[in-house]
């Protein structure tokens, strides 16, 4: 308990000092100018995304392989958290690109990836909520999720080679070409702040699912204890 | 048995289970038509639109009645219960899952005969110069198409609101699937038609993908 109030702290200070350096410290950018602090955040939730559905595919893997009940909590808690993460990157890029660019959204490369990794995590989603049984759930869900992580590099190849081909709308300027080293630094922490939010958040996602299987548990001890002892079930246990 | 051998017979019970009705079919092909009249009532193109737009509207049409199609091919199983018998049997799940992927190819390829001489007549393009590169094309769609909806209909079958389900998962996951074929068959319908080899090699690249994630976890989709 004590070792979580820590890091909660800890994490709280360190979201502020990231906010502070973004919105202080990172030096003003030539063209963009201070629309272009969005950045910091704007990164920061895509690196949180990436790791949390990293953690989800070895989680996915983790079920099929060891059948453990934590593997299925891990996968779930991870790719909730991850839409959660693409979607908060998918409309600070848009609060972003309409100033910047002119425009809301562009279908570029990276940007239907992005989009299309939404949707695809936003059915595994759906999927669970459609399976009744817990261990079938889990398998097949952990079967698409597999299928979802193999398809985000083949989505961002295939946009990849269609964008070549055809002039894109806007330029996409590489976000490494040429930054500031001030830049750097104050992007690594922020970086670092959106990737200990998203794991504090993951960690209380893993407890609530396993709170929920063990209420279910419970649950399932009292009816049969209940129907051993002959007395009619109160409400109360079956609610 | 080996693999193969299994897959063929599995594959001949869906053809004979298919024929004796035909239900499946003749539904397919009937929605892929009714896509093409509709599409040519909303845009209403002329002929060098058809051009541009026909590739995206013929794989939009695959991909649809394909997403429907595919449902049936577990469903029916687990509605008469012999998935369970083909889980007993002493057979690997590979195997039935690659008799499923067979048989839906072909029942795919079978409404896509159809449908490409009704879209080149009906749009005005003409097909016969690029014939054999299209069927290319079209069969390592298809065959994609049939690998990742086979095993989603695995997938679905267990779930409520399946028919609605297996769209809602097979369609984000066939995106670059989509984007390749739609743009080698525009390379295609162009008025000088090449053939792009990147979108033939990541065509076959998905096919591989995903065949070899469906053998390797085929055991996960057919377990009690």
């Amino acid at each position: 308990m004590k070792a979580r109030m820590l890091i909660t702290i800890f994490a709280v200070g360190l979201v502020f000092f990231a906010g502070y350096a973004a919105l202080f410290i990172a030096p003003d950018e030539r063209t963009m100018h201070e629309i272009q602090r969005i950045f910091y955040f704007h990164l920061g939730c895509w690196t949180a995304m990436f790791t949390s559905l990293v953690i989800a595919f070895v989680a996915n893997v983790g079920w099929l392989v060891k059948r453990k009940p934590h593997w299925d909590w891990l996968g779930v808690s991870s790719i909730e958290v991850g839409v959660v993460c693409c979607t908060a990157g998918l409309i600070t890029g848009m609060l972003w690109g309409k100033p910047a660019w002119g425009i809301w959204w562009t279908w570029d490369a990276r940007l239907t990836t992005c989009f299309i990794l939404w949707l695809l995590y936003v059915s595994y989603l759906l999927l669970r909520g459609l399976i009744e049984e817990p261990a079938r759930r889990a398998t097949l869900s952990a079967v698409f999720g597999i299928f979802a992580f193999l398809d985000a590099p083949l989505v961002y190849a295939s946009n990849r080679l269609w964008r070549t081909q055809h002039p894109a709308p806007v330029l996409f300027g590489g976000p490494n070409s040429g930054l500031d080293p001030t830049m750097v630094k104050v992007l690594m922490i922020s970086m670092a702040a959106m990737v200990v939010v998203t794991g504090i958040v993951l960690l209380d996602r893993y407890r609530l699912e396993r709170l929920r299987h063990e209420l279910d548990e419970l649950r399932v001890a009292c009816e049969a204890r209940v129907v051993q002892s002959g007395s009619v079930p109160s409400r109360a246990f079956r609610s | 048995m080996t693999t193969a051998r299994v897959a063929a017979i599995l594959l001949a019970k869906e053809l004979r289970l298919e024929f004796r009705t035909r239900e499946l079919l003749n539904a397919t092909i009937v929605f892929a038509l009714v896509v093409v009249v509709l599409f040519s009532f909303s845009f209403d193109p002329t002929s060098a639109e058809s051009r541009r737009l026909g590739p995206g509207l013929l794989w939009i049409a695959f991909l649809f009645s394909g997403s429907l199609m595919l449902h049936p091919s577990f469903a029916r199983e687990q509605a008469n219960q012999t998935l369970d018998a083909l889980r007993m049997a002493p057979i690997s799940s590979f195997a039935v899952l690659l008799g499923k992927m067979l048989a839906n190819f072909l029942f795919l390829s079978a409404a896509e005969v159809v449908l490409v001489p009704v879209f080149a007549v009906l749009y005005n393009v003409s097909l016969t110069a690029v014939l054999g590169r299209l069927t290319l094309v079209i069969v390592l769609g298809t065959l994609g198409l049939s690998i990742t909806g086979t095993v989603f209909s695995a997938i679905a079958a267990h779930a409520r609101m399946r028919e609605l389900l297996l769209p809602l998962l097979l369609l984000p996951i066939l995106a670059p699937l989509l984007i390749a074929a739609v743009e080698a068959t525009a390379s295609l319908l162009a008025v000088e038609p090449t053939l792009e080899r990147a979108w033939l090699a990541f065509l076959a690249g998905f096919d591989i993908v995903f065949l070899t994630a469906s053998w390797v976890l085929s055991d996960f989709l057919l377990e009690e």
